[in-house]
């Protein structure tokens, strides 16, 4: 049973070397920023490489994909990593999206006098809308800490029935909105009774807000959600959200607060979404309650259950492709849906874990490897327990 | 002054009641087996001792402090550690995962790393599979990451649930080794078995319960001798 001194050996290089990489990933201090400044960095070549025209057909959808990204990435945190179910995610994302677009969109009228974009690249018009997607994460964030009380009690198809009303509520208050006030004297001259209800724009929807978010933004934001999620995923906080997946009570025996972890991975994943609401709000100058509803929600879910549970690559992945491919069938419009329900169920018989399972892009290489390196070594297969 | 004190514990799901006062102690460096038919309240039993059934009445104190009501996660993180039945394995991670999570609770790096050996040396097989899917491993191998996990977490009281739970007799064997090892070296356990031949084999007292109270108690070899216990419970005629 016991192998000999050479392969022990081997194992205390493989644990230093998980340990290593382990400090690798954890970073001391300012090391573990590298890969956000990289993200940046990318981010700042793709903004200034890009033809000038911001609003080009293949911009925009470069910011839809990112702002996608960002909101399948953080929903996976909930629905791959916790083992929660949630389908109210575009409810998160619409209430960023709102409270960002409240602030620049009111905030510019009264410090310029119009909603008319402000400022060069950094300029004091981005900053206000940076700041202003941050007041929308954490405005998210709270709301995604009050949907995530009831999964302490709730599981499966009832948590995914609360999250779903979630979404549902959010839509409804939204349509009964009042009309926007549309220049800086309206404003200036308002009455309590023009701000109840909030005027953000009722049932059309909140437009006109200026299009601050550029590709920089977006691939900046997204940079920094993927290596929260990885980080996130590596970590002992992370571990113990799978560990809740995976079996609440051997969780709960090995000291994980199950409830705390379960509200972690709400709020975190709210704050995400309630910045890309405030991307995607600057992205196309428009929000509207429709994106808080059903059929967004379940985009992202679908997202997550094709890039596999849990897989941060898998998922950025699955995002990618269901952004685009809606757009590639855009020529065979009336086929469009066939083939998008098609690819999905035929994704759901040949591979229903997922694009890459649980694993990520880099893990599935390692696997081959390692696979080759040890079918000669005498380990057997091991016979599958119950 | 007992390790683990239990006094007058009842225990209901609903209006059925599964546990009627029940009290029993586990005394410093002991192994104490509980052992008793299906739905005798073993598990209900170990469960409500862990946090994850609050009693309807009675007293559960864990080196001198009251512990009933609280949550299970405050449980473990104070030393008492439950191995649930059916192992509780998080399949989906590795072994190595397996293991960590059982530190989960624990900052003391260079301590957890001498333990994580130690859990290792117990277990060989364990070591050969760091890096698997915990899923993918026999049932005696998953029995075997689950007790390690919990002795990364430093029990100062390991309950384990029906270890033996459909293994082959020789991973049994190798099991209650084990428990039998890990008790030499100072951690008190609390095991509760349907296999009551190996349990009171390994076990120094023993308690017997049945259909939710404690018939008998005693040391383990008297109990293994009696002639009520080897008619009920060892299969001898």
């Amino acid at each position: 049973m016991m192998r000999g001194t050479s392969s022990v050996g081997s194992d205390a290089a493989a644990v230093a070397k998980s340990e290593a990489a382990e400090v690798a990933v954890k970073g001391n201090g300012w090391t573990g920023l590298i890969p956000i400044a990289i993200g940046i960095l990318i981010a700042l070549v793709l903004h200034f490489s890009l033809p000038a025209p911001q609003r080009s057909y293949n911009t925009q959808i470069l910011q839809i994909i990112g702002i996608v990204i960002v909101l399948a990435v953080s929903l996976n945190i909930v629905n791959g990593m916790t083992g929660q179910f949630s389908i109210g995610h575009a409810g998160f994302m619409a209430v960023g999206g709102y409270t960002a677009a409240s602030i620049t969109y009111y905030g510019s009228m009264l410090l310029w006098g119009s909603t008319v974009k402000h400022g060069g690249f950094l300029g004091s018009g981005d900053w206000l809308f940076l700041g202003s997607c941050l007041a929308g994460g954490l405005v998210a964030a709270i709301a995604g800490y009050v949907v995530g009380l009831p999964s302490l009690r709730l599981r499966g198809d009832y948590l995914a029935i609360v999250t779903l009303g979630f979404g549902e509520i959010i839509r409804v208050v939204l349509q009964q909105t009042g009309p926007l006030i549309e220049d800086i004297e309206a404003l200036q001259s308002v009455g309590l009774k023009q701000l109840v209800p909030p005027p953000l724009g009722g049932s059309l929807g909140f437009s006109g807000i200026p299009k601050y978010t550029n590709l920089f933004w977006v691939y900046s934001i997204l940079a920094i959600t993927l290596v929260v999620a990885y980080r996130l995923k590596s970590s002992s906080a992370g571990r113990s959200m799978i560990s809740v997946r995976e079996d609440e009570i051997a969780a709960q025996a090995m000291g994980v607060n199950i409830a705390r972890q379960k509200v972690t991975a709400f709020v975190v994943a709210a704050f995400f979404a309630g910045v890309a609401g405030g991307l995607f709000a600057h992205s196309t100058g428009t929000v509207s309650p429709k994106d808080a509803g059903f059929q967004q929600s379940f985009d992202y879910v679908i997202m997550t259950v094709l890039g596999g549970r849990g897989s941060i690559s898998g998922v950025t992945l699955a995002a990618v492709f269901l952004t685009v491919l809606p757009e590639l069938l855009r020529d065979f419009e009336q086929y469009r849906l066939i083939v998008y329900a098609l690819l999905l169920i035929i994704m759901m018989l040949v591979r229903p874990q997922g694009l890459l399972g649980i694993h990520e892009v880099w893990e599935m290489f390692n696997r081959r490897r390692r696979k080759a390196e040890t079918s000669g070594s005498d380990v057997s297969p091991a016979e599958v327990g119950s | 002054m007992s390790l683990l004190t239990v006094n007058n514990l009842s225990v209901s799901y609903g209006a059925i009641e599964a546990i009627r006062n029940c009290s029993l102690r586990v005394e410093q460096g002991e192994i104490v087996t509980l052992i008793g038919g299906n739905g005798a309240g073993k598990s209900t039993m170990l469960r409500t001792i862990s946090g994850l059934l609050t009693p309807k009445q009675g007293t559960i104190q864990f080196e001198r402090k009251e512990i009933q009501g609280q949550p299970p996660h405050r449980i473990a993180q104070s030393g008492l550690v439950h191995v649930p039945e059916g192992r509780g394995i998080f399949a989906n991670l590795t072994v190595e995962e397996n293991l960590q999570l059982g530190a989960y609770s624990r900052n003391d790096h260079a301590e957890i790393r001498k333990d994580r050996e130690r859990a290792l040396e117990l277990f060989p097989r364990v070591r050969e599979r760091l890096k698997q899917a915990a899923g993918t491993l026999s049932g005696g191998e998953q029995q075997m990451v689950a007790i390690a996990r919990a002795m990364l977490s430093r029990p100062r009281l390991l309950m384990l649930d029906e270890p033996s739970l459909g293994l082959a007799p020789q991973i049994v064997q190798t099991i209650f080794q084990v428990i039998r090892e890990i008790n030499n070296s100072g951690t008190t356990i609390l095991l509760v078995e349907q296999n009551a031949a190996m349990a009171l084999k390994v076990a120094h007292r023993a308690y017997v319960i049945e259909v939710g109270s404690i018939e008998m108690d005693g040391p383990a070899a008297e109990l293994a001798s009696s002639d009520e216990v080897r008619k009920a419970y060892l299969g001898a005629h």
